[in-house]
């Protein structure tokens, strides 16, 4: 089902990994650009700030990416931009839970000629929890208690899969998704599976950028990842 | 009698007829099995003594890194080693060959091999095999004419050269070798322009990665310096680590097999002197 003739997209690589706590969600991805075997620039930000409790962690491809961030942007919210038509029309900030609707119902508009990227959102929802959405490029959603996206994602998904163990969705009554560890033993876990990644898989690397919302607010930490 | 050799089946080469046949069965679909090939940065220059060899010691299987420290410099002869890069297997067994060969040829003559030969005999096989074993090689040595450096391509053409690189990392390394390389250079300055050079493919090429290695041939020594750089070490190790509770992975069932008994060595006597 070739709708177009040509294939007009690149894949940028680079990896996204979210965790919801109980009071915290931890978003990270590295900041290398790439196609092929070069690098594009080892300093780009693959995290985006939607809103006061709520960023996106987005890869694929890079055009992509970027349109889909300013896409989203326009529709609701961010100060800087004078067309915050959500936050005008509401008086208030959009919630993650919303925003999740909003980005899936973006993605699916374009179903037959999809933006290619590879989401996450995460954030707190309305009681102050921590959640983690986890998308595909055409808008399939689900809230999750971790996630993780892109080329390193098949590496790192066991490694928290063993650490965090999420209930099966189809546990009746239903749990509760969010992990059991602590904040800083969320960003521990984060860190480590981001350095093993950059071992094994060559679109992975340069720097680790990870986000942290919570109640106080939003904090951002960096950290030295392997540059070959 | 020119007839006669017309008609005899040809000597050595390759058969075409299952490249045909594996064709047609791509057409039809059926998926090849894949091999390792390695993205690389080989380098070597000549010295004021001799010859310096380097390369990175990452192999890769598409995105992930099969090997963060394999070897790429491959032993032909004392005075001789060789860098190889494509397809690992390919390197490995070309190398390996020729290597025996120059061995039986050092028995056989009781002389040091000369880079030349191993030259003509890896050009030769790569040539009759039309570049389907891929393997492009820096082959350098010192024998009794003096230094050699030389590249040898998968399709057999081979060039002489005061410095060379070759692999997905070579246009990252040749900026460096352009750009610094002079006649005359001393040791320590011919290891230092080498390492520089394949560290530009390991930060540059996505291909190339983890740590240095460097060969020195001089004249009657050589000095294998594997893993002489390590610039790429791991950056964050957990402070938590990871425990696995005895009994985190249930027993189903349990079942011992002793191993067999020894063969008993019956004691004979010593045969006479």
């Amino acid at each position: 089902m070739a709708l177009r003739g040509d294939w007009v997209y690149e894949n940028n690589g680079g990896t996204c990994v979210a965790i919801a706590g109980s009071d915290y969600c931890v978003v990270a991805a590295d900041t290398r650009l790439s196609v092929g075997y070069s690098i594009y620039t080892r300093d780009y930000s693959k995290i985006c700030k939607l809103a006061d409790k709520c960023v996106l962690a987005s890869s694929g491809f890079q055009g992509d990416m970027k349109a889909l961030q300013k896409n989203l942007s326009a529709k609701h919210l961010v100060s800087h931009v004078h067309l915050h038509i959500y936050q005008h029309q509401h008086n208030k900030q959009m919630s993650c839970p919303a925003m999740a609707r909003l980005l899936s119902n973006t993605l699916y508009y374009k179903r037959f000629f999809p933006y290619y990227t590879f989401n996450i959102l995460g954030g707190l929802d309305n009681e102050g929890k921590g959640c983690v959405y986890s998308y595909d490029a055409v808008g399939s959603y689900e809230r999750v208690g971790y996630s993780c996206q892109g080329t390193g994602g098949a590496l790192i998904m066991p490694v928290l899969d063993n650490q965090l163990k999420s209930p099966s969705p189809l546990l009746l009554p239903s749990r509760d998704a969010v992990t059991p560890l602590s904040e800083s033993e969320a960003v521990d876990l984060v860190k480590d599976v981001f350095a093993s990644a950059t071992e094994r898989d060559i679109y992975t690397g340069d720097k680790l950028e990870i986000i942290v919302v919570n109640a106080t607010g939003i904090r951002q930490e960096f950290l030295d990842l392997r540059k070959d | 009698m020119a007839k006669a050799l017309a008609d005899a089946p040809p000597k050595g080469g390759f058969s075409f007829d299952l490249c045909r046949r594996n064709d047609m069965l791509v057409k039809k679909g059926i998926q090849l099995p894949g091999f390792r090939k390695t993205g690389t940065t080989i380098v070597g220059l000549i010295f004021e003594d001799g010859v310096i060899l380097g390369a990175d010691t990452r192999a890769t299987e598409g995105p992930i890194v099969a090997d963060k420290n394999c070897e790429k410099i491959h032993y032909m002869a004392p005075n001789i080693y060789c860098c190889g890069a494509g397809t690992a297997a390919d390197t490995e067994a070309v190398t390996d060959m020729v290597s025996s060969q120059l061995q039986l040829h050092r028995y056989a003559t009781g002389r040091e091999s000369r880079v030349i030969t191993a030259l003509t005999l890896l050009k030769s096989h790569l040539f009759s095999y039309q570049g389907y074993v891929s393997a492009a090689l820096v082959l350098g040595g010192v024998d009794v004419t003096g230094p050699h450096l030389h590249t040898v391509y998968p399709h057999g053409s081979t060039d002489t050269l005061p410095f060379a690189t070759m692999g997905s990392g070579s246009l990252a390394a040749m900026s460096v070798f352009e750009s610094k390389y002079k006649e005359g250079l001393s040791r320590e300055e011919g290891i230092q322009l080498v390492s520089e050079a394949i560290c530009s493919g390991i930060f540059n090429d996505l291909g190339s990665g983890s740590n240095v290695d460097v060969c020195v041939i001089t004249k009657g020594k050589t000095d294998y310096l594997r893993n002489h750089q390590l610039p790429n070490p791991r950056t964050y190790i957990s402070s938590r680590g990871y425990s696995f509770a005895k009994g985190h992975t249930e027993v189903l069932s349990t079942k011992i097999i002793p191993l067999k008994a020894k063969a008993e060595v019956a004691v004979v006597d010593a045969m006479e002197e």
